[in-house]
């Protein structure tokens, strides 16, 4: 009983190497023979590779790559191509979006913006071409593409924030920066700026499905694992044929709170929660600076903003006092 | 397989040691005292370390108090030559404060730091009498004319100068590091680790266009709905590097002033909201009409990298403490300094 308490897989099934199912369109195949590695087999299948790679693969990683080295390359260049410098500030650096005063330059000069451009056009063609490909494999597996969809969903959000939202505001400057600080420091501001995001109720939304996916994520793993003792690990099996492991699993859930998902219905509920993350994250984004100005007045207005008890005297705007500008 | 094992034991020696750094360099070390503020739920607290308070505490001490002079009854203006600015103070006060002005601006220097040797005490041959008469000027205006800032507490030379001839914390206008020459690495004035926006990405020159120009601190819409309010992200950014300087300046965080709910909102924020607003302009007015002006009169290498004079911001006085020298006033017993509202601005 004591190895299914162990933080890593206990399992290791080694055959010879399975390539999988026969290729059965175009002229690309997998490549590699694939290899063993005994502690990714902690963690995973040890079974490394072969990969297959594509058409969409491989454009999607010469995109990629490209548009990192622009991103790379810039942000060396601000650092005037010291190497030391590069590494020790390239948390601080990044490839920064047209200034607010250009608007929407199609052309922007690359120094101001051109580069962001390019970057950004060569990312997201990267990964698009990269969604085709989970799609591609899926049906070519005779899967259905669940995992394209979801992946579409984050891939909203992220046109939303570098194209979409901008587009509509008129202005490549309220766009997102390509960079580790300075892509948090956009988020902290943009917030500022719209009267705290925390007022956006997709926002509100986008934080439940957030931390409720990490609930149902952590309810989820804790309950097959707790049940594999009993075969519960073999969950597709146990949606038509419920065993012990299946029975009890549920009936836990039954004593605790009343009622219980299916071994079917929890990847449902996981699926939604994760896709409507950033699906309606994307939504919140959307609306602020284009329909709503300042969350927080909206908040007042729409009465979800709660008023607390004074505990300071009054403040009031020293600029309609007069004196001092 | 053999780099599987060997590899995965690097990255773990790697991770544990950047795990190391991570929490032995950036957190501060408990207890930490917190004081809340405001209504409860609203997160309006500040926190305190004690450690670092008492250390506080000692370098913001008031230096010794000097006896105040006995009354000559002559005007210093009449007793000696070339005394523009405090020529109606009886002449032994005048002597004293000069006494004391030197103990708490040049103690290693003396009284030749602006009187320059082997003239006569009348002589401004020196730079650094010309700027100390300026600063004279300065430090009455303040005291008489940003009471909303300064209240009846007021400022002397020791609130900023703390024993040095130049105060610790000045600020010259940063260009920041160089980029490459061409078209690409451009940072757009931010990106770049600098303690004055506490090594943040934000803006890194907060000062020149807040604290020298008077340019609009304020970003926030008005209105739940967009009526035309066109400020940037960019311009928020500049904005909060400010706040973020404030914030250090001051050693507390934005709930000082500010209801997080919303930073704009000032029915929400706390008094001390109001107090930082008018000190955003009496730094704004001190680089303005008292240090600006004298740019042409210090030495080259006194100026900044791009030619400008040195400057005040916030840390200036406050050196790290919501009040500097955590209130204390020195002022009543300098009452030459406090000025009167019509203390000479001019040169």
């Amino acid at each position: 009983m004591i190895e299914y308490q162990n933080i890593f897989t206990q399992v290791q099934v080694r055959g010879t190497v399975y390539a999988g199912v026969p290729v059965q369109t175009g002229s690309w195949n997998r490549l590699g023979r694939g290899a063993f590695s005994y502690w990714l087999g902690k963690i995973g299948d040890a079974q490394i590779g072969p990969i297959y790679l594509g058409f969409t693969g491989v454009a999607s990683l010469v995109f990629g790559f490209a548009a990192f080295e622009i991103i790379g390359l810039n942000m060396w260049a601000s650092v005037n191509w010291d190497p030391v410098q590069f590494v020790r500030q390239l948390p601080w650096l990044a490839l920064e979006p047209p200034p607010p005063g250009a608007g929407l330059c199609m052309i922007c000069p690359l120094d101001a913006g051109g580069w962001w451009q390019i970057a950004g056009l060569f990312l997201t063609t990267s990964i698009l071409l990269w969604w085709a490909r989970t799609y591609r494999r899926a049906r070519a597996l005779g899967m259905g593409t669940h995992v394209a969809w979801a992946f579409a969903s984050a891939i909203w959000l992220y046109l939303v924030l570098g194209f979409i939202r901008p587009l509509l505001m008129g202005s490549w400057g309220e766009a997102v920066p390509f960079g580790i600080f300075p892509h948090l420091d956009w988020t902290a501001a943009f917030s500022i700026r719209y009267g705290n995001l925390f007022y956006n109720p997709f926002h509100m939304l986008s934080i439940a499905f957030l931390y409720g996916s990490t609930l149902l994520f952590a309810m989820h793993g804790a309950t097959i694992l707790a049940v594999s003792r009993l075969g519960g690990e073999r969950e597709i099996e146990q949606i038509v044929d419920r065993g012990t492991a299946a029975e009890r699993a549920a009936l836990f859930w039954r004593w605790t709170m009343g009622f219980n998902a299916t071994v079917e219905s929890i990847h449902r509920w996981a699926w939604w929660f994760a896709v409507l993350c950033p699906l309606c994250g994307g939504i919140g984004i959307l609306l602020t600076g284009t329909v709503v100005d300042n969350w927080f007045l909206w908040g007042v207005k729409h009465g979800i903003a709660p008023s607390y008890p004074a505990v300071f005297p009054s403040v009031s705007d020293p600029a309609l006092l007069g004196g001092h500008p | 397989m053999s780099f599987g094992t060997f590899g995965s034991r690097i990255v773990a020696v790697v991770l544990g040691v950047l795990a190391l750094f991570l929490v032995v360099g950036t957190f501060q070390h408990p207890p930490a005292d917190v004081f809340q503020r405001g209504y409860r739920g609203t997160g309006i607290i500040e926190v305190y370390n004690p450690a670092q308070l008492a250390a506080q505490q000692a370098a913001n001490r008031l230096p010794e108090a000097t006896e105040k002079a006995e009354a000559s009854g002559q005007k210093a203006g009449d007793a000696f030559e070339n005394v523009r600015v405090l020529k109606d103070v009886d002449s032994a006060e005048f002597l004293r404060l000069m006494t004391d002005i030197t103990a708490w601006v040049a103690p290693n220097q003396g009284c030749g730091y602006c009187h320059a040797e082997g003239e006569p005490l009348s002589s401004d041959k020196l730079y650094t009498k010309i700027v100390a008469r300026r600063m004279l000027q300065m430090t009455m205006h303040i005291n008489a004319d940003w009471k909303t800032h300064v209240a009846e507490t007021g400022v002397t030379c020791y609130t900023c100068h703390r024993g040095q001839p130049v105060p610790s914390n000045i600020w010259f206008r940063n260009e920041g590091p160089p980029t490459a020459a061409h078209s690409d690495g451009d940072r757009a004035d931010q990106n770049w680790p600098n303690a004055v926006v506490g090594m943040t990405s934000l803006p890194f020159d907060p000062f020149t266009p807040f604290l020298d120009q008077s340019n609009d601190v304020r970003v926030v819409s008005q209105t739940a709905l967009p009526e035309g309010d066109h400020h940037s992200i960019k311009q928020t950014e500049w904005t909060y590097a400010l706040m973020m300087n404030i914030s250090q300046a001051l050693g507390v965080n934005c709930t000082f002033c500010h209801n997080s709910r919303s930073f704009t909102a000032w029915d929400q924020s706390t008094p001390a909201r109001q107090t930082a607003y008018y000190g955003i302009r009496m730094v704004r007015d001190i680089n303005t009409g008292f240090l600006d002006g004298l740019t042409d009169t210090f030495p080259h290498d006194r100026l900044g990298p791009l030619g400008d004079g040195p400057k005040v911001n916030c840390a200036t006085c406050h050196q790290g403490i919501y009040k500097p020298l955590f209130g204390a006033s020195m002022l009543g017993n300098y009452p030459e300094l406090a000025g009167s509202a019509t203390a000479p601005k001019g040169q």
